[in-house]
């Protein structure tokens, strides 16, 4: 019997090829990277919804919080929240681009997709150093 | 639309289902739509949180509160947050639907995904509007 073979969570049926499979395009990889940066916001808000909440209950519980936060860890989870929210709305643009109908083609998707890396990495730096200098 | 289906008008559709358009799901297009237009918010919001915060940056408390109880920051912030959290439940709702597979455990985690966007939004959107209202009591 052919069923008694199957082990438990054994897939038999014809699976299509999943990601590891497929050679890395650009699309691909900036198609992942906005549900990665998505997921990373999603649970980034928890950094910012405590963050207000501290503001609002006095003194002492902001200075913890700037304490927190103001850490190299902090700082470091800061800068990447920064790249994954410029990253995820220049993707978000990019689907904009693409529900109008355009930016399919060949070359424009390669384009665009290389365009939301090096935008939200430049977009991050700009903030980051606009911040630091108007200190 | 069902004529164009493979198995050609054998749909098991009725026609009332088919003239409201709304698919297996129920909902039509309205989780995209609202995903689009909450995207839009975020995207205009954006800008001006980030100069917000940056401004709040390295301030004490006080002055901290001092920026974020002006009208025009607090709305903006208060507007933000819950377009965020709006706009993360939809799309951590495609997330859970695209990998948990089980039925007890898609639905436990739709529900806890409902309930930690509507926590952050309203945990947030309280604390700026004591932080708001603040200086007038």
């Amino acid at each position: 019997m052919a069923q008694a073979e199957l082990r438990k969570g054994q897939a038999q049926r014809p699976l299509s090829p999943h990601l590891q499979i497929y050679r890395w395009t650009w699309t691909m990889a900036m198609s992942v990277l906005h549900r990665v940066t998505g997921a990373a916001l999603y649970l980034g808000t928890a950094i910012l919804a405590y963050w207000l909440v501290a503001m609002a209950s006095g003194p002492e519980a902001y200075a913890s919080a700037q304490w927190l936060i103001g850490s190299w860890f902090g700082i470091l989870v800061l800068f990447g929240y920064t790249w994954a929210l410029m990253h995820h709305m220049l993707g978000g643009l990019r689907h904009f681009i693409w529900d109008f109908g355009r930016g399919f083609g060949d070359e424009q998707r390669f384009l665009l997709a290389k365009a939301t890396l090096a935008g939200s990495a430049a977009l991050t730096i700009l903030i980051w150093v606009v911040a630091l200098v108007a200190r | 639309m069902a004529e164009h289906r493979f198995d050609n008008g054998k749909s098991m559709r009725t026609p009332m289902a088919r003239a409201k358009g709304l698919g297996a799901s129920g909902g039509g297009t309205e989780h995209f739509w609202r995903q689009r237009v909450s995207a839009v918010a975020n995207a205009l919001l954006v800008l001006p949180v980030v100069i917000i915060v940056a401004m709040i940056a390295g301030r004490p408390q006080a002055e901290a509160v001092a920026i974020v109880s002006h009208p025009f920051a607090a709305i903006l912030l208060a507007l933000f947050v819950v377009s965020i959290a709006y706009h993360m439940r939809l799309g951590m709702q495609i997330i859970i639907e695209d990998y948990v597979h089980g039925k007890g455990a898609k639905v436990a985690a739709l529900i806890a995904n409902t309930f930690f966007a509507v926590l952050v939004g309203a945990a947030s959107l309280f604390a700026i509007l004591k932080i708001g209202f603040s200086p007038l009591f």
